[in-house]
């Protein structure tokens, strides 16, 4: 007889703390986010590809890492603007999400979406680049576990659909599905 | 493919308001890699000696180095060449910030400016859309103003903006190029971009910088990242703090003034104040740059914070200082560093040098009370010091009264007022005025870097050889063992031997033969990072720093893809240097404008100076009077410059026969 053994699932979690008070200013992550992630890599830099951007104001003494987050296609219903300390931040200052409002976090010649990937790669990185090259440490990679839920895998045609109503709107796309349903062998 | 460059250069005729982007020759990369080669060549190419400074036949070229913009550390450097209306001999004065890379993203290695507009306009560069656009409304407005006045314009917070204030309007002569963190100060660019009626340029660009030989370039790159994390960690033992560490002098972080505020001269360089430095002073002082600076800042892609944002009569950040400029106007006027930092946004603002102009209203302040600028040529002075100071600047930026002549720098100044004034610009080389230090004795290094450096500024040519020998020789010995950085193992016996006192102390020791190799490497290395666009602070200024003569090339060719070597990156070296030389002298420039202040060093040795320059001109190939012999220029792929100067005379030919 043996006490059942209760396993408790866990999940690795990464994340970048981001101290303002430390930023310089100087943009290397930028630089260095948008050399690793071109093809071949390291081949070209472009800060406007990059997944991390330093908000700066230099004349409010506003500098602030963002890293791109998801992709979204809707503009949130409202904006947010905040004022810390009197320092009044842009608008929607500390979003990752690249959005329809704003033009950060698109590559520039395709206006694809760019997203932060803590610079997954083979071989593995010991620590995201933008973090390895802030020396300043405003940047600073931690690596923490959580307690994984478990949350059923989202419907793969839930997903898909969802993309598509983001592009077309739910009328055309439930009207398609009525006709090709009706259409469909069987039916 | 280009890369590290784009190849091309933006063209900009303001008195027809005509705008070209015309690609560049990779056969000039090659010979003069870019920033201060490439400038200098498109000088001598296009801007002959009888142009005027305030002509619309000048040049105005805003060069960014060939590598600024790459992922290399620190490699964010503009070199603005033009001739300067103070010298009348060709400038080259640095920008690092945030300009440059921007520039290189929209497309461009240069902007070159030429005529004049006939009302005043910015520039706006945003990738491939480039425009004149109206700037008179702007007229008098300070440069930090302006260039938010355009990013409002525009609509987009990330423009880069360089910009000119009243000073630059107005045509002083030491009027600056500010770009809010960074400006090109020295050499009057300020005033020819105000003659040509150009208030700014704002540049945004979203294109890719490629590299040439990625894996090897990232190697030099995160080598170099190394190296600094070692050298924060071990600052140079047994040297005062600003010269232990890398970057340009850490003074918006270091409080500790005392070498300055007691080695350094007051007033117009005038007078030396030991035992300024109490423990009174350092707490008042250290009070206020903490109350005032409210962030340490870093140019682009360099993990240096050799800049602070400063708060005066603001609460986050009214404009951004660095380096010595925290002290020239304190100092200049006796006063403390609250007027300074105070002084210094005003000057900000107004686009003025912060070498130059402090010291000219300290001249004035000096003439006045000699008796030689009367109560009627400062007729509105304030009675209180600091008032005067402040009175003293608005009258120059606006050329208003006394200010008018003032203006012009303490050279022309002096010879406009006559009056014995001349005696008190007594700290010039070549019109231009120097940092306020006066020296006991004779350094011979010192004495070739003064006399030779061809734009005049000490800073921009010293830097790899320490400026006096330790204490003792375990010291010097201790000091040469991570030495990679000399070209040679003899730099380092030449270093280990040296003596504060005895026989092997200056003046005669480093001996000539040294000197000249001592002076030539260290030259060397200014022109290296004047061409790339590297900072100083990261290469040729501090001592033992991450970029050197041993690791540049790789550097350089791996992310330009040129193929260079140590020699090959020398002898490019020794052309551009060549080269920035001949357009001096082909401007008049001689072997008698060739000498520091007189009253530089107390003790002077006319004999050993002269063999010392001769030595120096005869080392670099240069004929008795200082001009690059034909044999010399032909090496350098310089024959155009040969035929010139023999056309012209500088270049006497040589007895027939002498040389086959």
């Amino acid at each position: 007889m043996s006490a059942a053994v209760k396993t408790v699932k866990t999940k690795t979690v990464k994340r970048i703390r981001i101290d303002v008070d430390k930023c310089n200013g100087c943009r290397a992550c930028e630089v260095i986010c948008a050399a690793h992630h071109a093809q071949p890599r390291f081949s070209s830099t472009n800060p406007a590809r990059s997944r991390i951007r330093v908000i700066r104001y230099p004349l409010s003494d506003i500098y602030v890492p963002v890293l791109a987050g998801e992709y979204t296609a809707a503009e949130c219903p409202g904006r947010d603007r905040y004022v810390i300390g009197g320092k009044e931040y842009e608008e929607c200052a500390f979003c990752r999400a690249s959005c329809p409002s704003r033009d950060f976090f698109k590559e520039p010649d395709s206006d694809l979406p760019l997203k932060c990937d803590m610079c997954e790669s083979d071989p593995t990185l010991e620590e995201p680049l933008c973090v390895q090259w802030c020396l300043a440490d405003a940047l600073v990679y931690e690596e923490y576990e959580e307690e994984a839920k478990d949350e059923p895998a989202p419907d793969e045609v839930d997903e898909g659909l969802l993309a598509l109503a983001h592009r077309h709107g739910w009328e055309r796309v439930r009207d398609a599905m009525t006709r090709m349903a009706n259409k469909a062998p069987g039916a | 493919m280009r890369y590290a460059e784009t190849g091309f250069n933006l063209e900009v005729d303001l008195t027809r308001g005509n705008i070209e982007r015309v690609p560049s020759d990779p056969g000039m990369t090659e010979h003069y890699l870019g920033g201060l080669g490439t400038n200098a060549r498109i000088m001598w190419d296009r801007v002959g000696p009888e142009v005027e400074p305030f002509s619309p036949e000048n040049l105005l070229i805003f060069g960014t180095g060939l590598l600024a913009g790459t992922p290399a550390p620190g490699t964010n450097r503009t070199i603005v060449t033009s001739i300067s209306p103070q010298s009348g001999l060709l400038a080259f004065s640095m920008m690092g910030g945030f300009w440059g890379p921007e520039l290189k993203h929209a497309g461009y290695d240069k902007v070159i400016i030429r005529g004049k507009s006939p009302e005043l306009v910015y520039l706006y560069i945003n990738d491939d859309q480039v425009e004149i656009r109206d700037a008179s409304r702007w007229r008098g407005l300070g440069t930090l103003e302006t260039a938010e006045v355009i990013r409002e314009e525009l609509g987009d917070p990330n423009v880069q903006v360089a910009s000119i204030g009243m000073a630059g309007e107005n045509r002083v002569f030491f009027a600056s190029i500010e770009q809010g963190r960074a400006s090109a100060s020295r050499q009057g660019m300020g005033a020819i971009m105000g003659d040509k009626n150009l208030k700014a340029i704002a540049v945004r660009g979203s294109k890719d910088i490629n590299i040439a030989r990625p894996m090897e370039f990232m190697e030099h790159c995160n080598a170099a990242l190394k190296y600094i994390e070692h050298r924060d960690k071990n600052p140079i033992r047994g040297v005062i703090p600003i010269l232990a560490g890398l970057g340009s002098p850490q003074e918006m972080a270091v409080h500790d003034e005392q070498w300055h505020t007691e080695n350094f001269m007051w007033g117009n360089a005038r007078e030396r104040r030991k035992g300024f430095w109490t423990p009174e002073i350092q707490e008042q002082w250290t009070g206020t740059m903490e109350g005032m600076r409210t962030r340490l800042l870093s140019c682009h892609n360099c993990p240096m914070k050799c800049g602070a944002s400063i708060a005066v009569d603001k609460r986050f950040c009214s404009y951004m200082m660095k380096c010595f400029s925290k002290l020239t106007y304190t100092m200049a006027a006796y006063s403390d560093l609250d007027f300074g930092l105070r002084m210094a946004q005003k000057a900000t603002e107004y686009g003025v040098d912060a070498f130059s102009c402090p010291q000219t209203m300290a001249f004035a302040i000096e003439l006045h009370e000699a008796g030689i600028l009367t109560d009627q040529d400062m007729s509105g002075m304030p009675k209180e010091n600091n008032d005067r100071f402040f009175w003293l600047m608005d009258a120059i930026v606006r050329r208003e009264g006394i200010g008018d002549v003032l203006a012009d720098g303490t050279w022309w100044a002096a010879k406009r007022i006559g009056k014995g004034a001349e005696e008190f610009a007594h700290n010039n080389i070549r019109k231009t005025e120097q940092l306020p230090l006066k020296l006991g004795m004779l350094n011979p290094i010192y004495f070739l870097m003064y006399a030779t450096g061809e734009k005049a500024n000490i800073t921009q040519i010293e830097g790899q050889f320490p400026q006096s020998p330790f204490l003792t020789r375990e010291e010097n010995e201790a000091f040469v063992e991570d030495w990679i950085h000399v070209p040679d193992d003899r730099f380092k016996e030449w270093f280990v031997e040296w003596e504060i006192r005895g026989e092997k102390s200056i003046p005669n020791y480093p001996s000539v033969e040294a000197a000249c190799e001592i002076v030539h490497w260290q030259e060397q290395m200014h022109y290296i990072d004047d061409s790339t666009g590297m900072c100083a602070g990261l290469s040729s200024f501090p001592l033992k720093p991450p970029f050197h003569i041993h690791n540049l090339p790789g550097l350089i060719s791996s992310g330009a893809g040129l193929d260079l070597d140590e020699d090959g990156l020398v002898q490019t070296t020794k052309r551009i240097r060549t080269l920035v030389r001949a357009n001096n002298l082909r401007r008049g420039m001689t072997w008698e404008d060739e000498k520091p202040p007189e009253d530089h060093w107390r003790h002077r040795f006319p004999e050993l100076e002269a063999k010392l320059l001769q030595a120096y001109y005869s080392f670099k190939g240069w004929n008795s009077d200082g001009v690059p012999t034909r044999e010399t220029l032909h090496d350098l792929d310089l024959d155009f410059v040969a035929e010139e100067f023999a056309e012209t005379g500088i270049l006497k030919e040589e007895p027939v026969g002498s040389a086959t």
